[in-house]
C-alpha cells in the first residue's frame, strides 16, 4: 500500500501538456467507452501508475456519480497537477470527441430521416442496445453467484424504480441508496 | 423557461444521482427529453445513443447530441458542461480526502452499496434503449444477437455495428 502523499518510484510524472495530449489520443481512439484505453496508456504504455494505483483510482472514479472517465480523468490529472491538471485532462478527453460528435450532430439534422440513413441507424440502435445488455450481464454475474442476497434485490429494484415505473432518477437514488449502503455496512452485500 | 436553462438543470442534476456513469443516467435522459419535454420522439432518441456509440471517446458525449438537438451548438455546449462541470468538482475534492479514509468502514459501505445501484441503474438503461430501438421482430433479434456475441466473445463491437447497420440498410428494421 502506498500512501497518496508519497509518490512511489516507479511512477513518471508527466507534464501539462504530455497528459493533454495523452488523454486526447486516448479519446480518439476509445471506442464504446474510454477506460480500458486509459489503463493501456496509463499503466501500460507510460507508467504514470502503477496497477494498483490505478485500480483504486479507477474504483473511486466509478463510485463517484457523474461520468466515470471524466471523473477518472479528474482524479489522475489533479494527482500530477492540481485543478490544473484535471482542467487539462478533462479538455484532452472530452475535446476532440466533442468536435466530431458535434460534425455528426450537425450531419444527423440536416440527413435524418433520409429511409437509407435512418434504416442503418435503427439497426445500429438495436445492436448497440444489446451490447448494453451484454455489459450489463458480466457486471451482474457475481450478484447471481449466491441463491439469494441483498445486492441482486437492490439492483432489481432500482431497475424497476427507472424502467418499469419511470421515477425520477433522484427519488430513487434518494430512497434506494441508504439502504443499500447500511446492508454494506452490517456485511450483507458483497 | 429558456431550452438552454432547461437542459442544463436536467444534466446538472441527473449527472450527480448517476452512479454508474453517463449509461446509468439514460433512462433519466429519456425520461426528461422525450416524456417530459418532448424534445426527441424514441427513434430520435436510439439514433443518438447509436451515434454517441459510433463515435469515439466518453459515452458521455450523447448529452451533446441532445442538446445539438434541443439548442444547437449553444446547447451542446451547456450539455456537456453541465454534465460534467459539477461532478468534475466534486470528484477534484473527494480525490483529495479520499485516501485519508482508506481504513474507514463506511467508506467500504459507501463504495459497496453504491456498486448493486449502478447495476440496476445501467440494466434499467439497456431496458430503456431497447425499447426505444426495437419496433419489429428483426430489430428484437438483432438486439439479442449482439448481447449473446458480446457476452460470450471479445469481438470488436465496431463489426456488430456494421453487420447491424448493414441488416438495417437492408431494409430488415
Amino acid at each position: 500500500m502506498n500512501d497518496s502523499s508519497v509518490p512511489p518510484q516507479s511512477v513518471v510524472r508527466p507534464t501539462l501538456f504530455e497528459l493533454l495530449r495523452a488523454f486526447a489520443g486516448v479519446s480518439v481512439a476509445a471506442f464504446g467507452g474510454a477506460l480500458p484505453w486509459s489503463r493501456r496508456m496509463i499503466v501500460e504504455r507510460k507508467g504514470w501508475m502503477t496497477a494498483q494505483e490505478f485500480n483504486e483510482a479507477f474504483a473511486l472514479s466509478q463510485f463517484l456519480p457523474g461520468p466515470n472517465t471524466i471523473n477518472f480523468a479528474v482524479v489522475f490529472g489533479s494527482r500530477f497537477a492540481g485543478a490544473p491538471g484535471a482542467a487539462v485532462a478533462v479538455t484532452g478527453l472530452i475535446g476532440p470527441p466533442l468536435v466530431i460528435v458535434t460534425v455528426l450532430a450537425f450531419l444527423y439534422e440536416r440527413y435524418g430521416g433520409q429511409p437509407a440513413l435512418d434504416h442503418v441507424l435503427a439497426g445500429i440502435a438495436s445492436s448497440a442496445a444489446g451490447l448494453l445488455i451484454a455489459a450489463v450481464a458480466k457486471m451482474a454475474t457475481p450478484l447471481l453467484s449466491k441463491r439469494w442476497n441483498a445486492a441482486l434485490l437492490i439492483a432489481l429494484l432500482a431497475f424497476a424504480g427507472v424502467a418499469l415505473m419511470h421515477w425520477p432518477l433522484p427519488y430513487v437514488f434518494l430512497g434506494l441508496a441508504p439502504f443499500s449502503i447500511a446492508l454494506a455496512w452490517f456485511g450483507r452485500t458483497p | 423557461m429558456s431550452p438552454l436553462i432547461s437542459l442544463f438543470s436536467l444534466f446538472a442534476v441527473l449527472s450527480l444521482f448517476a452512479v454508474g456513469g453517463a449509461q446509468a443516467a439514460i433512462p433519466e435522459m429519456h425520461r426528461v427529453a422525450v416524456d417530459v419535454m418532448h424534445w426527441l420522439s424514441d427513434r430520435q432518441f436510439a439514433d443518438m445513443y447509436a451515434i454517441s456509440q459510433l463515435s469515439p471517446g466518453p459515452n458521455v458525449i450523447i448529452v451533446a447530441l441532445i442538446g445539438f438537438h434541443v439548442a444547437g451548438l449553444a446547447g451542446a455546449g451547456v450539455a456537456i458542461t453541465a454534465m460534467c462541470g459539477p461532478t468534475c468538482v466534486l470528484a477534484y475534492f473527494v480525490a483529495r480526502i479520499w485516501d485519508r479514509f482508506k481504513q474507514a468502514r463506511w467508506r467500504a459501505a459507501v463504495q459497496a452499496g453504491l456498486v448493486p445501484m449502478s447495476i440496476g441503474l445501467i440494466a434499467a438503461s439497456a431496458f430503456v434503449l431497447a425499447r426505444a430501438a426495437d419496433h419489429n421482430v428483426y430489430a428484437v433479434l438483432i438486439t439479442a444477437a449482439t448481447a449473446v456475441t458480446a457476452y460470450w466473445t471479445r469481438v470488436n463491437p465496431l463489426w456488430l455495428f456494421a453487420v447491424a447497420g448493414a441488416l438495417g440498410f437492408a431494409g430488415l428494421v
